[in-house]
């Protein structure tokens, strides 16, 4: 069609200027904020960040949140969506019952948790009048971090897998069923077939799930505040709060420019480990 | 074992893991419903597993006393908003991406590709020391425009993919017929692409509504539903509210958000599918 047009360019300036206005100037911003004192280079925001009591709790929380949620979402929506990608009666109302966390935030997520598992909850209620326990068992507290970080990881995976899921069971819909068909031909079987045709096929699918869950991950945020409030400092709680409580810009940019800094670094190693052969061969 | 035997075990097994999926996401739901509406006596009762008495005076004090009516309002308006704006801007970088073909088109796919990756907190906080300057702090506008760059990467991916699912042929067709291309866009391209845009605003629209990290931010009395209940409940250890205000407010939260799935459950899967390609 028109090659040399400017029309492509003037549709798509507004869209390009807002998103410079509103991703890029905030990203520079951030930058100064962090790493300038006074008008001039300065380590002082970086130092102060560094020493702040919770820091290095909320990184290592953080990274260890994403180290157990990701994994287990991906795995378990990968055997979620293999199953639900055969047609049996039930199918659409399976699908549907695993999607219906994707509207749920995790603000909501956070408090539905705790409306099973709180001291006078459903579970503890249930465990109780079967004679299980005798008395209720705390899953919230100081004293129970380690509980805590179990229930924010339980209520993570029953809100966060759907949007896995729903990733790769696209990606398995786009696998043509000819290859599939082919191989059975020459005789693979279920597993040959998942490992040799379908796994690779999935890649990409796989890479957007990975990084989708990977960057929200990093986030955690409103989850942690409702199940766990303080116990359990996390990075994005922790900028939260040299913002909003202790009215620190500086510092609070340091946090959501390590989320981001993270972020991206994952991101690119997803990215390298997991490239599409079939994309690559296309493209030659 | 013979071939009947084994197909039925399987046929069980199936419905049986079926069950146990829907029973997994339904359950706390229900809980977390029926609960909302308990009442304290009931709730406090270690033999009541099951409430018998119920009450919606906590959602109502929810609603109206602590300003949850006022978050919902709010939320609507902000995700109406930004629903607009990225729509105006979006609509037109998306169709650019799928009918033309010009000079760094990859490299900006690219850029936009990976603007979807930036996360929302970085973008939180140096706006608001800008918003303070321009006077869009604690305002409705305010949000929305900040979740408009959140939506904005999405929705030029996915209606650029919806326009490409247009043959060119059609418009082309239309062009020969004597329409200018706006006018092709308009009667041809437009219709057949509505339901897809339909499903595009709603998922925006559910970005905006569930997004809390900015919209707690940059306001502090116009806030939006999730930062509302975020600021009312906050903290299982030190928080303010009774536990059945809690469930009540997770109902109020969940409620919309399981209509709007009802409604869009066909387009949900699909449209990941070609967003995806």
């Amino acid at each position: 069609m028109e090659r040399r047009s400017l029309i492509p360019y003037l549709l798509l300036l507004p869209a390009i200027i807002y998103l410079l206005g509103f991703i890029g100037y905030p990203l520079i911003q951030a930058f100064y904020l962090a790493f300038t004192k006074d008008g001039a280079l300065s380590l002082d925001t970086v130092r102060r960040a560094l020493s702040d009591y919770y820091f290095w709790d909320a990184l290592r929380n953080t990274l260890l949140f994403a180290a157990v949620i990701v994994p287990i979402q991906l795995g378990l929506a990968v055997v979620l969506a293999l199953f639900m990608n055969r047609t049996f009666k039930g199918r659409d109302l399976g699908i549907y019952a695993l999607i219906i966390p994707l509207t749920i935030s995790d603000v909501a997520a956070g408090l539905i948790w705790f409306s099973l598992l709180s001291p006078y909850g459903f579970v503890n209620k249930l465990l109780m009048n079967l004679g299980i326990t005798n008395t209720p068992i705390y899953f919230f507290g100081y004293q129970f971090r380690t509980r805590e970080f179990f229930v924010i990881v339980l209520a993570e995976i029953w809100r966060a897998t759907s949007i896995v899921f729903v990733i790769i069971l696209a990606g398995l819909q786009m696998i043509s069923r000819e290859y599939l068909e082919a191989a059975e031909v020459f005789g693979a079987g279920y597993w040959t077939r998942l490992r040799h045709i379908v796994l690779p096929m999935l890649k990409p699918s796989i890479q957007s799930a990975l990084i989708i869950r990977t960057l929200f991950a990093m986030q955690i945020f409103g989850i942690v505040l409702i199940l766990a409030g303080r116990d359990i400092p996390v990075l994005a709680a922790e900028g939260y709060r040299q913002m909003v409580d202790l009215k620190d810009p500086g510092v609070a940019s340091i946090y959501a420019l390590i989320i981001a800094g993270i972020s991206l670094i994952l991101a690119a190693l997803y990215v390298k480990f997991l490239r599409a052969e079939y994309l690559e061969v296309s493209r030659q | 074992m013979n071939d009947e035997t084994k197909y039925l075990l399987k046929k069980i097994a199936s419905y049986a893991v079926v069950f146990t999926l829907v029973l997994w996401i339904i359950l706390p739901l229900f809980v977390t419903f029926l609960y909302g509406f308990t009442t304290a006596e009931d709730y406090y009762n270690p033999d009541k597993i099951i409430p018998t008495t119920f009450t919606t005076q906590y959602i109502e004090t929810i609603l109206f006393t602590l300003g949850a009516w006022d978050g919902i309002r709010n939320s609507i308006i902000v995700a109406t908003m930004t629903i607009i704006i990225s729509f105006i801007l979006g609509i037109p970088a998306g169709y650019a991406m799928a009918r033309y073909i010009f000079p760094g088109k990859d490299t900006i796919k690219l850029s936009i590709v990976g603007l979807r990756m930036f996360p929302v907190i970085v973008m939180a906080i140096p706006l608001v020391v800008l918003y303070i300057n321009l006077h869009l702090i604690d305002t409705l506008l305010g949000v929305a425009l900040a979740h408009t760059a959140m939506a904005l990467p999405f929705v030029i991916l996915i209606t650029s993919s919806i326009f490409a699912g247009v043959s060119k042929e059609l418009e082309e067709a239309a062009l020969v017929f004597g329409l200018t291309r706006l006018g092709a866009f308009r009667k041809i391209t437009l219709p057949l692409t509505l339901p897809g845009l339909a499903a595009a605003a709603m998922f925006t629209f559910v970005m905006s509504w569930n997004e809390v990290f900015m919209a707690s931010i940059l306001t502090l009395n116009n806030r939006t539903l999730p930062a509302l209940i975020l600021s009312i409940v906050a903290g299982a250890g030190g928080g303010a509210a009774p536990d059945y205000y809690k469930f009540a407010a997770a109902f109020i939260m969940t409620l919309p958000a399981m209509v709007f799935v009802f409604f869009t459950r066909k387009y949900l899967v699909t449209m990941w599918g070609i967003t995806l390609k």
